[in-house]
């Protein structure tokens, strides 16, 4: 039997790790991959709240989260890709003007 | 007892997946490193029971989200990024004030929330009750995605085609 309290404590881990990877990381996908991460940390709390209350919505909004951060991985990934055809570099520091 | 060694094998290998992510500065690195906190990921589903989560995780997380990344990646030819130094006032004051905000809410959280244990594949999760509640009570949200993710296709095949390509298309049709 395991606390509730030490899924959100590693909940909240991953969620610090990624807003950290957000903050300090110079490469844009590695900055994404960052917000995957916190996306997977909210997930977490998500199941273990819905196993602590009986409610299986819990894991249906799961499900959404997941279907959103997909799609949002998939246009991400995309721009991405059209920020490096215009500027040849995928370092934050360098793409700091909308306009070229 | 098992569970809860079950949760610390787990917790730990998630935990070093992502403190591996922030320290590899070659992205394709980071990105097996997210691997691995998602696999471990949805082996604390499973000890929730949550075994439809646990599934999908593997599949769209592990399997698809991070397919696509490493693609992109190798498409990029993705180097070592940069390392540029941060500001002094960010590693006087941030690293000391982010121990000492998790230190105080984990400590909240473990020691004040009163939670009682959360008992171990005691939710009903398996696809069947998820489908039934996903096709009655949330079918309106579970179209709405299905048309988010129409656009997403749409959007992403229209940013990361060629410009001349468009055009292309654009004078024959």
């Amino acid at each position: 039997m395991v606390p509730l309290s030490y899924y959100l404590v590693l909940s909240g881990i991953l969620f610090a790790c990624g807003v950290l990877g957000f903050l300090i990381k110079r490469n844009i996908i590695t900055i994404f991959m960052s917000i995957e991460l916190m996306l997977n940390g909210v997930n977490l709390s998500f199941v273990a709240f819905a196993a602590q209350w009986h409610a299986l919505s819990g894991q249906v909004f799961v499900f959404f989260v997941m279907v959103v951060a997909a799609a949002e991985s998939a246009v991400g990934l995309a721009i991405i890709i059209a920020v490096y055809r215009t500027r040849q570099t995928l370092n934050v520091d360098q793409i700091n003007l909308l306009k070229l | 007892m098992l569970h809860l060694v079950l949760f610390l094998i787990f917790g730990v290998v998630c935990v070093a997946g992502a403190v591996n992510l922030l320290v590899q500065s070659h992205p394709i690195n980071s990105a097996l490193s997210l691997v691995v906190v998602m696999g471990s990921l949805a082996g604390e589903y499973l000890l929730l029971g949550a075994e439809f989560v646990a599934a999908i995780q593997v599949i769209v997380y592990a399997g698809a989200i991070m397919v696509l990344f490493v693609f992109v990646i190798m498409l990029l030819n993705a180097g070592a990024e940069e390392r540029t130094r941060g500001s002094r006032i960010a590693v006087l004051f941030g690293i000391p004030g982010l121990l000492v905000g998790s230190i105080l809410l984990a400590w909240v959280l473990v020691a004040r929330s009163g939670s009682q244990a959360v008992p171990v594949g005691a939710l009903p999760g398996p696809p069947r009750e998820i489908a039934m509640l996903l096709f009655h009570d949330f079918l309106l949200p579970f179209e709405v995605t299905s048309v988010l993710v129409l656009i997403a296709i749409m959007g992403a095949v229209v940013l990361a085609a060629r410009p001349e390509a468009i055009e292309h298309t654009k004078k024959e049709g």
